[in-house]
């Protein structure tokens, strides 16, 4: 072998100079025609660059997974019978009930997780990937940066919000009937009354849920370690609902984010309950746009060293 | 000074900011959290009245009362009057609170209780009504009470229970009386505590929706009673879970377990003014122990009744003492009556029978129902409101009329709470009080077949109804025991209703009842008669009973002929405000027992069936009425979460819109990829990075920004890209300035710092999904030339994580020349490559720039800015301290070596011109200065010198060395051994292709002595 051997593994690098053409044309504002700062970050991109994730796809097929594990978990139970009725009783009693008792069993805790994992990691896994920069420098503008992880963020949590009632009633449906919703005072509600009850009990938990949302994306953006965002939101909530069981706490639990939680069960009687649900998205609502406005402030002024 | 200013009000601004926020989020926490402020004190003075002691008491009562005094005096006086087993003491907070709405109130504890001499009479006509005219007498001695005239002050007078009889025998015996609010109280004694509900001719002829008077000999309410006697004669309150929750002073009965407790019933026998001769002292104490602080006579008749179940006349004739039923009719003062809905000790019926004597008299009379009373809840806010609007006008004279519409309260069905929820109706008067109004009565179908009940031997076991004062249990918890005991209940149901039905007053269901004979019940002695208890329940569609009132109405039938011949009775069943939904069934049961009453014992059965009336159902009241109380929807936070989501779902709409922000542009520079001035960067706590950094890169240049780590050099990369703002100083691209997110950025492609890469994602998917999120058309990216450069081969499809440190670099190069951008800016590109790679980068790179297009590369490394640079700036403790071309830079020390024949006589020539001359093996070396090399080139050729070459002696580093000794502090501590190249020759500089000098800024900056 030659002493003067040359690797010539890189020459196609080189090579390929040789086709560049001239500059790239340029429209009046100096950027290359076809940028459009509007145009920066579509949707779809980022749905598509979250979707590939182990995380998305675990957490979404959790969602689908749990209702047949509480089904498999109810089937090794026996009806004893005794005290008052729970909505946990009736689990079993049909589709819409099942369901019901699904997003029961996941509000305080597990959707929680999920959606302070999709908005914890927004900003911060960026950060932790050092892409952030790369995307700013694109240029995609901050605040819009902000908003398209908010929407993809807010997309897949509401995905994740709906697979786990509609698997759990077609799961449901299956294991128990489809029969009408029987809720713990007494009352009925044909399958397509128990259907409606359903989404709007969906629909309030995604508000309720909004100012884990608003939290996680302020701690993305403060830090750049996504467990940090992640599990501060989660440790904040949990902080929440442990106040709240204190009462000597008095009134002052009524503004804590989690208090009106479980007020989707004014849903369950006839005529709707609002009041609670109001106060509960009322408050869930302030305080996910105070910590989204802080978020979007910070992010904006922020000094990007990750 | 200005940077400093633009630092500081930066930093200003932050800090006001974070200051606003604090202050907003602590004054809101203040505001939750802050205590109701502590409300002007109410000036009080305890008072000791002198009352005499009535019919057969010989010493004068003591009557203990506090005086509470508003602000401004003379004020309309209010008399405050406790619930039975209170004191003064119980009515505290709301005597406070009506000194504060303008009135002297006067609290007093009742004789018998509290601090007060004397015996429990029961609000006697002959004892504590007197005592009220005492109170009054006084009230006319003090300076703070208004005066109607000399001795009659202007004085109203409420209390609850107790006090709400009180109330109204005062106002019926005193016509010094103004005004008076008694609240769940009774009208008839005897018929609260021995109820016996059959409907009289009188009842069924009343116009008023509850109109319930009943007939004698009732059956014993044993629970009640006894548990009130007990709480004056044994001292003994009920246990706590007996006291509603919530419930104010107002019903005192229900405050026992309170804070009145131990004010109330200390009987104690030297406390006891007893001074009937006629007992002697072992009687008194026997007394003491079993009556207490009552009234021998009453204890006396009590006790019988209490044995029995059956009332005597003794008690009868105390009881008629004892009730407003005697004076109520004589009552002139406009009164306003407010009755429990839910109270099974003195129901609905007992408000009617008072608002239907004082309307009779011609006085003023309203009545207002609410959502609790003795089995628990005190008035809601919107009656407390009606009682100080009432006492405003009528006493002090203020504010409009009142109205003296009719207010009450209806439950609607359970909620998830597990509670009721309710809405308050209104009409505009009490019906059936004025001539030609009168209560609609609606005939609701109920059937069901004749049904035999049975009295069990010793009733027991026995229907639970309702408990006292147990408002935890709600009626649904009891409705399970209604629902049970088969054989003792005989029912009738309607039909689901069509309609919301509103059923207000006594509901009335006519039945025939016969007796069948049983064995054993011959040797009974004593015939107590037949007792059946009334009740009516609404039943959901669910199937979930709850029991109207939660109240039962006991009926005994004395006249039940023993052939089993039937008897025809009408029932006034408990007065109610029962709301039933469309869906919902109406139920009466009639049951042989109840534990809540003394019925008899004797075993019993019975044959119940509808009455063979016109109609064969229930006689319903309706009132109907407005809706008044709040809708149960938070308004404000209705529209608080309205406007939340619309200002949510506008920041993102419009939140993603960059506004069309006129960008700055400097015409001079549009045809320059970059150029800075004045560059600072400061970071909090004072730490400066960037301190001063001005240069300029032309177009086709590869330009290096050559400084050891910590120069300041990837920050300045970084506020070009944007990434950091500057605290002061420029940078333009193109002419624009950079901002964050400038859309100018997007003819800059970087690579700073590393890769950032989406470690789940292959190299391909990264670059597709980067040039996909930058939103150009694909085909401007030249993702071939990018995958060339890259050249990955196959592993461009593996993930991102696999790959080695050189692979993710040459990615991110790639990524970095997506698109072909004008300004390529490249921060250590050869970190990581291999030898060839590192050779074929920096011809990438040369060749790159050849067409016409700029690239930036940053270094610490002498040796690669000097392969790959035509032009090179030096940064150094954040300043710019030399730019120009590498070849300019290497000359500008001015040390030559020079190739020559005769290396003496070059020596002596060139110490003529030069310094430090030297001798060398190749030839001679001399330090020009500033002399220009052309001169001592000829110098030495016209000395007969063949000069064969003429080189700058020094390569980069060393004048790197020298511009950074010369600038800074000598060496850098930190500067790395890398810096200076170990060993191996650096290849001769290639010529600069472009041979134009550029400076940037002030050029080479010599300012050492400043730092």
């Amino acid at each position: 072998m030659s002493p003067v051997h040359q690797d010539h593994s890189a020459d196609a690098a080189v090579a390929a100079m040789n086709t560049v053409t001239d500059a790239v044309p340029v429209a009046d504002n100096g950027t290359p025609v076809g940028f459009r700062v509007g145009r920066t970050l579509p949707v779809r991109v980022e749905l598509s660059r979250q979707l590939r994730r182990r995380r998305t796809q675990f957490a979404l097929g959790f969602m689908a997974l749990l209702p047949i594990i509480l089904v498999i978990a109810f089937a090794f139970g026996t009806d004893n019978g005794s005290g008052a009725v729970t909505l946990v009783d009736l689990a079993t009693s049909g589709a819409i009930n099942f369901a019901m008792v699904s997003l029961f069993f996941s509000a305080s805790f597990l959707l929680i997780v999920v959606i302070s994992l999709f908005f914890g990691d927004t900003i911060a896994s960026e950060a932790s990937w050092s892409s952030l920069r790369y995307l700013l420098a694109m240029p995609v503008p901050r605040v819009r940066l902000i908003r398209q992880k908010v929407l993809v963020a807010g997309l897949l949590s509401l995905t994740a919000l709906i697979v786990l009632p509609v698997t759990a009633l077609i799961v449901g449906g299956f294991a128990y009937g489809w029969n009408p919703l029987a809720t713990p005072v007494g009352e009925q509600f044909t399958f397509g009354e128990g259907l409606l009850r359903l989404g709007l009990i969906v629909s309030y938990v995604a508000i309720q849920l909004t100012w884990v949302a608003g939290l996680a994306l302020l701690l993305s953006v403060l830090t750049d370690a996504p467990l940090g965002a992640v599990g501060g939101a989660v440790l904040i909530s949990i902080l929440s609902q442990i106040l709240n069981q204190i009462d000597a706490l008095g009134d002052i639990r009524n503004w804590l984010p989690t208090h009106y939680s479980f007020a989707w069960t004014g849903s369950l009687v006839d005529p709707i309950r609002w009041d609670d649900m109001i106060r509960g998205g009322f408050a869930s609502l302030a305080y996910a746009v105070l910590f989204a406005t802080l978020a979007v402030l910070r992010f904006r002024r922020k000094d990007i060293t990750s | 000074m200005k940077t400093r200013l633009n630092r500081l009000f930066q930093t200003r601004e932050r800090k006001i900011t974070a200051v606003v926020l604090v202050v907003v989020l602590v004054g809101a926490l203040v505001w939750i959290v802050w205590p109701s402020p502590p409300p002007a004190t109410i000036a009080t003075r305890d008072v000791t009245i002198t009352a005499p002691g009535g019919p057969s008491v010989d010493e004068p009562v003591q009557l203990d009362g506090t005086v509470y005094l508003p602000a401004q005096t003379p004020a309309p006086a209010v008399i405050m009057a406790h619930g039975f087993g209170g004191s003064k003491r119980s009515v505290a907070a709301d005597a406070e609170q009506m000194a504060r709405d303008g009135f002297v109130v006067l609290a007093y504890s009742a004789r018998g209780f509290g601090q007060s001499t004397g015996q429990i009479a029961l609000d006697s006509l002959d004892y504590e009504v007197p005592d009220g005219r005492a109170l009054v007498d006084w009230l006319a001695q003090q300076p703070e009470v208004k005066q109607d005239a000399p001795g009659d002050p202007r004085v109203g007078v409420t209390g609850g229970s107790y006090g709400g009889a009180l109330s109204l025998m005062l106002a019926g015996t005193d016509p010094r009386i103004d005004a008076a609010v008694p609240l769940i109280t009774w009208n008839d004694l005897e018929q609260s505590l021995f109820p016996n509900a059959q409907a009289t001719e009188a009842d069924l002829a009343a116009t008023t929706p509850a109109a319930a008077d009943g007939v004698s000999d009732g059956v014993f309410k044993k629970f009640w009673a006894s548990s009130l006697i007990a709480s004056v004669t044994l001292g003994a309150a009920l246990s706590p879970t007996g006291v509603a929750q919530g419930d104010s002073g107002d019903s005192g009965f229900v405050r026992r377990g309170g804070t009145g407790t131990t004010t109330a019933a200390a009987p104690d026998a030297t406390d006891t003014t007893t001074d009937t001769p006629a007992v002697d002292a072992a009687a008194a104490t026997a007394q003491s122990f079993s009556c207490g602080r009552m009234m021998v006579e009453l204890c006396a008749a009590y006790s019988q009744a209490a044995q029995t179940g059956r009332i005597t006349p003794e008690l009868s004739a105390i009881l008629e003492r004892s009730s407003p039923k005697a004076v109520v009719g004589d009552i002139t003062a406009p009164t306003l009556l407010v009755q429990g809905e839910r109270d099974t000790l003195f129901g609905l019926d007992q408000a009617d029978a008072n608002a239907r004597a004082i309307a009779a008299n011609g006085a003023t009379v309203a009545v207002t129902w609410y959502n609790g009373g003795h089995d628990g809840g005190s008035p809601d806010a919107a009656t407390e409101a009606r009682i100080t609007e009432w006492f405003q006008h009528y006493l002090s004279g203020l504010g409009p009329v009142p109205a003296n519409s009719f207010r009450y309260t209806v439950d609607g069905p359970l909620s998830d709470t597990g509670r009721a929820r309710s809405r308050t109706l209104e009409v505009p008067e009490y019906p059936g009080l004025t001539a030609g109004s009168s209560t609609n009565r609606v005939d609701i179908p109920l059937t069901g077949d004749p049904q035999f009940v049975v009295n069990p031997p010793g009733a027991s076991p026995a229907n639970i109804s309702s408990l006292p004062g147990l408002s935890g249990l709600a009626s649904t918890a009891l409705s399970t025991f209604v629902g049970g005991l088969p054989g003792q209940t005989a029912r009738f149901a309607s039909q689901p209703v069509d309609t919301l039905t509103l059923i207000t007053g006594t509901p009335r269901i006519t039945v025939t009842v016969s007796r069948i004979p049983v064995p054993g019940a011959a040797t009974s002695t004593v015939d107590d008669g037949a007792v059946l208890y009334g009740s009516l329940s609404k039943v959901s569609e669910g199937g979930t009973r709850s029991l109207a009132g939660g109240a039962v109405a006991p009926i005994r039938l004395t006249n039940l002929p023993a052939d089993g011949s039937p008897v025809t009775v009408t029932v006034d069943l408990p007065a109610t405000a029962l709301q039933v939904e469309a869906g919902s069934n109406i139920e009466v049961a009639l049951s042989t027992t109840d534990q809540a009453f003394a019925g008899p014992t004797t075993p019993a059965a019975y044959r119940i069936a509808m009455a063979d009336t016109s109609v064969q159902g229930l006689s319903a009241p309706e009132v109907g009425g407005e809706r008044v109380s709040a809708s149960e929807i938070p308004v404000g936070q209705l529209i608080g979460l309205i406007a939340l989501a619309v200002i949510a779902a506008l920041g993102l709409i419009f939140g993603g819109r960059v506004r069309a922000r006129r960008t700055d542009v400097d015409p001079d520079l549009v045809t320059v990829p970059l150029s800075i001035t004045g560059l600072e960067k400061s970071y909090p706590g004072g730490v400066k990075a960037v301190k001063q950094v001005s240069f300029r890169v032309e177009a086709g240049q590869v330009l290096g920004l050559l400084g050891p780590n910590g120069a300041g050099k990837t920050t300045t990369l970084r506020m070009v890209m944007g990434l950091i703002t500057p605290t002061a100083g420029e940078i333009r691209v193109f002419g624009r300035k950079i901002e964050p997110g400038s859309e100018i950025l997007s003819r800059i492609g970087s690579f700073v710092e590393g890769s950032g890469f989406l470690p789940h994602l292959s190299g391909k998917a990264n670059l597709d999904l980067y040039w996909q999120a930058t939103g150009r058309p694909a085909q401007d990216a030249h993702m071939a030339e990018a995958l060339e450069i890259a050249g990955l081969g196959d592993a461009i499809n593996r993930r991102v994580r696999t790959y080695s440190q050189g692979m993710r670099q040459r990615l991110a190069i790639a990524q970095a020349m997506l698109g072909l951008p004008d300004l390529l800016l490249m921060d250590e590109p050869t970190n990581g490559l291999d030898p060839p790679q590192i050779h074929a980068m920096r011809e990438v790179l040369r060749r790159y720039a050849q067409t016409g297009r700029t690239v930036l590369v940053s270094s610490h490394l002498l040796s690669e800015v000097e392969q790959t640079c035509s032009h090179v700036v030096v940064v150094h403790q954040g300043r710019t301290i030399a730019s120009g071309t590498v070849a300019e830079l290497v000359s500008s020390s001015g040390e030559m070596s020079f190739t020559v024949d005769d290396r003496e006589a070059a020596a002596r020539v060139l110490r003529t011109i030069a310094a430090d001359v030297e001798i060398t093996e190749n030839g001679v070396q001399a330090d020009l200065g500033t002399v220009p090399a052309s001169q001592v080139v000829a110098a030495l050729v016209s000395a007969g010198i063949a000069v064969s070459s003429a080189a700058p002696r020094n390569r980069l580093e060393d004048v790197f060395l020298a511009l950074i000794g010369a600038s800074g502090s000598g060496v850098e501590p930190d500067l790395p051994a890398g810096l200076i190249p170990s060993g191996q020759p650096a290849p001769p500089l290639d010529g600069p292709e472009d041979s134009a000098l550029t400076t940037v800024g002030t050029g080479p900056t010599q300012q050492g002595d400043n730092q």
